[in-house]
């Protein structure tokens, strides 16, 4: 498969009031075609910080990040984010928050009647038909999220980027979230990379789990292969072997090697 | 916001739910369960007007105790509804121009408030957005306009009479410089408190400058605006009638001082009422306006 993202030993600081914080340093990583990849790692190691540099809103301060062998130079469409608090626009309905989206990226092309149907498209990916003309201050916290991951998949981008997509959601929800997930990476192969603190979600959604060391100067510490065959089921696995040791794994570099002791 | 599934709720809410209910004193409960659910949005209504009812009640009997003792000098409220039935009788009857009827001084002073605060806006806005969004041009504007805010806006009326030498504008240019400051200060302070999500998503789509502005900035901004027009309304409203009583011509503040000349004080307290009134209705528009405009944020 073709490489598509590469961050070659990429350092990101920042300058703050108590002088220069280095967050990231020789960051090498590269993501393949339909590869999902999660970044894992504790709280405040810089897994946002990689995700916004693939995302083109932070620029690296040293090295390379390149997608589809360009240099990333600032966001773009082709690279969709699907934001940890969902950022959808209060005044938009779910089906204009799509739309805005479906416009930007198919508007030049395609006649109004075709931008409808993919938006209404989106929206029933996610089951949300029925939501199609509420405000996001009217739906769930689920469902704005799943309007948020409508919106970004509608883009039909060259990869997926999620910051903790399902964090700010009940247990619950956010299962039945991953469940959706799991089908709709499946369905369309997409190339997907997802910053997450939940060991079951890495472990089920993903082709490969990159483990961060924490901060500051976090790094790549371990890569995880997850060769557990597709189409994916959080009830079948829960009895599986491998399953469990994938799950072992990350949890031994999270809580053995590198744990973070509480602040 | 909650992010709860819709069983937790319910869930959490029965048990609390009901401890309330046996909480409430038994009197009004048994009221509302009295009445047959029909007339139960009457019952819910009544018992809403009973208070503030009650308040305009001893407001009038208050006022007419007062207009006793001091034994007709202030006018008690029965002369005062009897004086304003007769000037709402004909309001808009014209002898000439210092003797026209009420709503021709309302309308003038609505008028000036209206072109006063009109132009306030069409300049305070754009600039409150600019310098919401440019740190330079914030800063340049920030002493000028710390000095010049605080100043009473009837120690421009002088300016104003010496440029424009003449009543109306010069009132309407006492408007349009007190107005201005809350709409400035409150568009900037909204332009900055637009969340960097909402930003994020305009710079992943890449939008054009216009669709940033038009689909995020704008909608965004707006309930910051119209805290700072309603802000502005309020003190625009204040501020003409002084003014008017200062410069003269037609208006509410000159309607009443001429009456105070001719010594008849029922038509200044009937004044009072409808300056507080046209007050209030403004400032309950602008609100239901900015309720329109909120899109359930803040909620
Ligand atoms: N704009 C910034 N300025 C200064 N420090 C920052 C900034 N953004 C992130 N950081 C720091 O970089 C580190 C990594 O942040 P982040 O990528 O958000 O962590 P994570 O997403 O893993 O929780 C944190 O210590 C954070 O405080
Ligand atoms: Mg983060």
């Amino acid at each position: 498969m073709e490489r598509f993202v590469e961050l070659e030993n990429v350092q990101k600081h920042f300058e703050t009031k108590k002088g220069r914080f280095v967050a990231l340093q020789d960051i090498n990583l590269t993501i393949r075609q339909g590869e999902v990849v999660s970044l894992i790692g504790h709280s405040g190691c810089g897994k946002s910080t990689v995700l916004n540099i693939i995302a083109g809103l932070l620029e690296p301060s040293d090295g390379i990040a390149l997608c589809n062998g360009r240099e990333i130079d600032g966001p773009g469409p082709e690279r969709a984010v699907v934001f940890q608090n969902h950022s959808l626009l209060p005044w938009l309905s779910c089906y204009g928050n799509i739309l805005l989206a479906v416009e930007r990226v198919f508007g030049a092309k395609e006649g109004k009647a075709q931008l409808a149907a993919r938006t209404d498209a989106a929206l029933a990916l996610v089951g949300l038909s029925h939501a199609r003309d509420k405000h996001p201050h009217e739906i769930s916290g689920g469902m704005k999220q799943r309007v948020g991951i409508a919106r970004a998949l509608a883009m039909e981008p060259k990869v997926l980027l999620m910051d903790e997509p399902f964090g700010a959601l009940d247990a619950l929800t956010r299962a039945n979230l991953q469940d959706e997930m799991v089908k709709i990476v499946d369905a369309t192969g997409s190339t997907v990379v997802m910053v997450t603190h939940d060991v079951d979600e890495a472990v089920l959604l993903s082709d490969r789990i990159v483990m961060m060391t924490n901060g500051p100067a976090a790094t790549v510490g371990e890569i995880l292969e997850v060769q557990l065959p597709r189409p994916r089921n959080r009830l079948a696995l829960a009895g599986d072997a491998d399953y469990h040791r994938y799950r072992g794994a990350v949890l031994d570099f999270l809580y053995q090697k590198h744990r973070k002791e509480a602040a | 916001m909650s992010t709860a599934e819709t069983f937790s709720p319910t869930l959490a809410a029965g048990p609390v739910a009901t401890a309330a209910r046996s909480a409430r004193p038994r009197k009004r409960k048994t009221l509302l369960a009295a009445a047959p659910p029909s007339l139960q949005p009457l019952v819910r209504f009544i018992r809403w007007l009973v208070p503030p009812l009650l308040g305009l009640i001893a407001f009038v009997l208050l006022w007419s105790l007062v207009s006793q003792v001091s034994r007709g000098s202030l006018p008690g409220p029965v002369s005062t509804w009897a004086s304003a039935t007769e000037l709402f009788a004909d309001p808009f009857y014209q002898n000439g121009p210092n003797d026209q009827g009420i709503g021709w001084n309302i309308l003038m002073s609505l008028g000036r408030v209206g072109v006063g605060f009109g132009l306030a806006a069409v300049v305070g806005i754009p600039l409150g957005f600019m310098i919401g969004r440019f740190d330079f041009l914030s800063r340049m504007t920030a002493p000028v306009i710390s000095l010049l805010r605080p100043v009473s806006p009837l120690a421009w009326l002088p300016i104003g009479l010496l440029v424009f030498k003449a009543a109306s504008p010069a009132s309407i240019w006492v408007i349009f410089i007190s107005s201005i400051w809350p709409m400035i200060l409150n568009t900037a302070a909204g332009v900055r408190a637009v969340p960097q999500d909402y930003l994020n998503v305009a710079r992943v789509l890449r939008l054009s400058e216009w669709k940033v502005f038009s689909v995020i900035l704008l909608p965004a901004v707006l309930p910051h605006m119209l805290t700072g027009v309603r802000l502005a309304i309020g003190t625009a409203w204040l501020v003409i009638v002084a003014a008017e009583m200062l410069t003269g011509g037609v208006g509410l503040g000159f309607w009443v001082w001429d009456e105070w000349n001719n010594l008849n004080v029922e038509h200044i307290l009937i004044a009072i009422f409808v300056v507080g009134l046209v007050g209030l209705a403004l400032e309950q528009a602008l609100v239901w306006l900015a309720k329109k405009a909120s899109f359930g944020q803040g909620e």
